[in-house]
């Protein structure tokens, strides 16, 4: 079967981050703050779209050989039309070929019954908006620790 | 004028608009992430918050004019009005949007006619000292100057 270890690659590539929000400012936002950081970004404006990114859509496959497309962090919004950020982060860590993809969550409103089922589905952070730097810096920590497994 | 001028002439402004409240220190961390690879950055953004809220105002309009006004559809709307104004630093505007979340949760028709009024007023007195904020600067770094930081 295909390394589901998507999230490996050697050092010298950039990490690919999937951030998803349904807000066009905070997509500019959490985009430049990433790529400040050496990451490259792809957005998607909902849930539906992020599936369609991570290959999750009708049991669709990831092909082993798009080297290009193996994302290696999902940050999504939490308050989203249609598919919640929760929703999105259930559908990821059930998917056999996605789940070890690490997925933070973002939201403005800090409620802890919301952090906790967040980080009880499998979440590795939880992040209050508008996000900063240090939150990126933190964030992408979580990469490289995956990356080195 | 001259650059030092010029300079002084901004942020005296842009001192005013922290001190009475229309922008907060958000709007310093837009600052930070303009650089010489992202040089336009906070152009962009707050052009894109131009574009978003009045979009959103339009929203907002048109629901409370259905005869039965869909309240949860005005929260998600104020939500996200609420959301971007954090992101850019609007504090004005982020706070009469928590005011107007309240008359949604309330169901209070009257309420929420009120806080759209002052939302579309603190939004455009916003986005009017944004444009001259931006007027300002992209005048100094035609004189040779460079954007100071603001706090």
């Amino acid at each position: 079967m295909m390394n589901s270890s998507c999230n490996v690659s050697s050092s010298s590539k950039p990490p690919h981050v999937l951030a998803v929000d349904d807000s066009i400012v905070d997509r500019k936002l959490v985009e430049t703050l990433l790529k400040n950081f050496s990451c490259k970004v792809t957005t998607a404006e909902n849930a539906m779209r992020a599936l369609e990114v991570l290959g999750l859509v009708d049991e669709q496959q990831k092909s082993l050989d798009s080297t290009d497309s193996k994302v290696n962090l999902v940050i999504t919004d939490y308050c989203m039309p249609g598919m919640t950020g929760y929703e999105l982060l259930k559908k990821i860590k059930e998917s056999s070929v996605m789940k070890e993809v690490p997925v933070v969550v973002m939201s403005s409103e800090n409620i802890p019954t919301r952090i906790n089922e967040c980080l009880q589905e499998g979440a590795k952070m939880f992040v209050l908006k508008p996000l900063k730097p240090s939150d990126v810096k933190k964030l992408t920590g979580h990469l490289m620790i995956e990356e080195s497994q | 004028m001259d650059v030092a001028t010029l300079q002084k002439q901004l942020l005296d402004y842009s001192n005013s608009l922290f001190r009475e409240g229309f922008l907060d220190k958000q709007f310093n961390q837009l600052q930070q992430l303009q650089d010489e690879t992202n040089p336009d950055f906070v152009v962009e953004v707050v052009n894109l918050y131009f574009e978003d809220s009045e979009r959103l105002l339009d929203e907002l309009a048109k629901t409370l004019d259905q005869q039965n006004v869909d309240f949860q559809k005005m929260d998600a709307h104020v939500h996200q009005l609420k959301g971007s104004s954090s992101s850019v630093g609007a504090q004005r505007v982020q706070n009469v949007c928590v005011a107007f979340r309240n008359c949604c949760e309330e169901r209070n028709i009257e309420g929420c006619l009120k806080c759209l009024q002052q939302v579309k007023h603190q939004y455009f007195l916003v986005k009017n000292k944004l444009e001259t904020l931006l007027k300002l600067e992209k005048q100094l770094v035609a004189a040779g100057g460079s954007i100071p930081m603001y706090c």
